[in-house]
């Protein structure tokens, strides 16, 4: 946990007046779960748009093991190591729950310009898609349209296809919006096993999942962070508590 | 698997044809029957790209005529071998569609439909500004293809089955190719462009890849219609005609390959029917066209009985 596996210096975007980030530092060691929370309109899915590629910044950098990514397209990025699910559940509706992560791993296994064997006959993308699948408690679905999933499921599925691309840094954006208290329990119990052996960016509302989840925790506010430290810190946080007042209190 | 030998039956069908119009000494049925084939194999390289990369071009027409006339300009000026007509058609059509590609791949949804329309329509305009091989008049093929002796086209029969199989190479070829790792790439950014990037996926390439395939193949189908027609003419790239192609694909089940051909074999057989009947047969194919839109969404090939989920 001594070195940044991802380092943000600077991030700066604004939508025509609007300034959506601003001048954001942001150390993610190797290892470690980071949350990044705060009020509606913070920033937050702005700044992983920023880390994922989807948007460009108008100033600032990231990177990524030292590397600079900042220029990067959303597939270089991943080919890199970088994998994310979205804020709105975002899958292969038309394709098997399989054929979703099997899409993850042939990205990630060398080019696809492979014209004459079927890929749903091939082991070297099957096999490894069905144990991703197992990670995630849906093995049993395999075979079932991925947009006939239960929205729970979906969010499991979303997070097994970014596993698949072995990446070395995922991003997750509230995974768990959207979801009754015991899908989402299920989630935060699945998530805290598997950020034992993966870095995390987490951005979420919920506050169970980010104070069980987070080793660190950056607290956005009107495109800035404003605070980051760890849960016990944030939670003393003056700044913090005032940001928050008339929000959805931190629990104690 | 009753649609598979629903396919397999279908196909032995159109191999029958000719021995049954000869029964009948109606020969003109080998001719009506490879045109449609020939289109048939338009309307599948429409659907490879329109109905597994979502593709909507609205301006096939325009390979069929590039292969039309790359074989009879050079027929033109004396060079008849199909060994070097076809390929080179093939290849014509490649680079216009690696062109066409390159540049509207660059926008979607209906920027996309709009720029395929207008690049054939430009294509069209060329080839009526062609005077020396007649302009807007079109002009006659000077022969149709030679083969060094190994298929004779002036022969019904031969040509017939050499259309015949071309088609079914087609399809094969079509069908290994969208269930292959290549094709589950363009599927997948169908489904889902922006998840497709995320995990790792740069569907440009692949995308324009099956785009210029899609055109070489309707390249040699304008190749083989120069040869049926024996005559070519700048209106084999009109949109109406692209416009017709695509209302194949639809009829017959955008993204089912097979459904490409049925829609060419109905369509096709309706205009033939209905414009023996009356010269205004268009008021009727209109509404029936229109009821088949409104009540099988999914085509010809979706009024089947269904084997699960669509996956061919």
């Amino acid at each position: 946990m001594t070195e940044a596996l991802l380092e943000v210096r600077g991030l700066t975007r604004s939508f025509g007046g609007l300034i959506a980030t601003s001048e954001i530092n942001l150390d993610v060691m190797a290892g470690e779960t980071h949350a990044i929370i705060g009020p509606n309109g913070a920033g937050k899915t702005t700044l992983i748009g920023q880390l994922a590629g989807d948007l460009r910044p108008d100033a600032g950098t990231i990177r990524l093991e030292g590397e600079d990514v900042t220029g990067l397209s959303v597939s270089a990025r991943s080919a890199r190591g970088m994998a994310r699910s979205f804020q709105i559940t975002s899958i292969f509706p038309d394709f098997g729950a399989l054929d979703n992560v099997a899409l993850a791993v042939q990205a990630h296994a060398g080019h696809s310009f492979r014209f004459w064997r079927p890929a749903r006959a091939d082991i070297s993308l099957r096999v490894p898609a069905h144990e991703f699948l197992e990670v995630v408690g849906l093995a049993g679905r395999a075979d079932v349209l991925a947009g006939t999933l239960a929205h729970g499921e979906q969010r499991q599925l979303e997070i097994a296809m970014a596993l698949a691309t072995r990446p070395r840094l995922l991003l997750l954006d509230e995974p768990v919006a959207g979801m009754g208290s015991e899908e989402s329990h299920r989630m935060i119990r699945f998530l805290s096993t598997l950020k034992t052996r993966q870095t995390i960016v987490l951005v979420e509302h919920d506050m169970d999942a980010v104070f069980t989840l987070a080793d660190r925790i950056s607290v956005m506010v009107s495109g800035r962070i404003i605070a980051t430290g760890t849960p016990a810190e944030i939670r003393a946080n003056a700044r913090v508590r005032d940001a928050y007042l008339g929000e959805a209190s931190l629990p104690c | 698997m009753a649609r598979r030998l629903l396919v397999v039956l279908g196909f032995v069908g159109l191999g029958l044809v000719p021995l049954v119009a000869e029964a009948l000494h109606q020969p003109f049925y080998i001719d009506l029957f490879r045109r449609i084939m020939i289109f048939a194999m338009a309307a599948l390289s429409l659907d490879l790209i329109l109905g597994y990369g979502g593709m909507v071009s609205f301006g096939h027409a325009a390979y069929l005529g590039i292969g039309a006339y790359a074989v009879g300009i050079l027929a033109a000026h004396g060079i008849e071998s199909g060994f070097i007509q076809w390929p080179l058609a093939m290849f014509a059509s490649m680079l216009i569609a690696l062109v066409i590609g390159a540049i509207s791949l660059r926008t979607s949804g209906v920027y996309f439909i709009m720029i395929t329309l207008a690049f054939s329509q430009m294509l069209y305009y060329l080839g009526i500004s062609l005077e020396t091989y007649g302009g807007d008049d079109g002009m006659p093929l000077r022969a149709r293809s030679r083969f060094a002796g190994l298929v004779d086209l002036s022969d019904a029969h031969s040509f017939y089955y050499v259309v015949l199989g071309l088609l079914v190479l087609f399809l094969v070829v079509s069908h290994r190719l969208v269930n292959a790792r290549f094709g589950m790439v363009i599927r997948a950014a169908r489904s889902n462009e922006a998840r497709a990037q995320a995990i790792g996926f740069a569907p440009f390439r692949y995308k324009l890849t099956a785009f210029v395939i899609a055109g070489s193949m309707c390249g040699l189908a304008g190749a083989l219609l120069a040869n049926q027609t024996e005559y070519l003419t700048p209106e084999f790239m009109h949109w109406t005609r692209s416009g017709e192609i695509l209302f194949m694909v639809i009829l017959g089940g955008i993204g089912t390959l097979v459904g490409s051909v049925a829609g060419a074999v109905v369509l096709l057989l309706l205009e033939q029917v209905l414009s023996s009947w009356t010269e205004h047969w268009q008021i009727v194919l209109g509404p029936i066209l229109i009821l088949v839109v409104l009540f099988a969404r999914r085509g010809l090939v979706g009024l089947l009985p269904a084997e699960g989920r669509p996956r061919d």
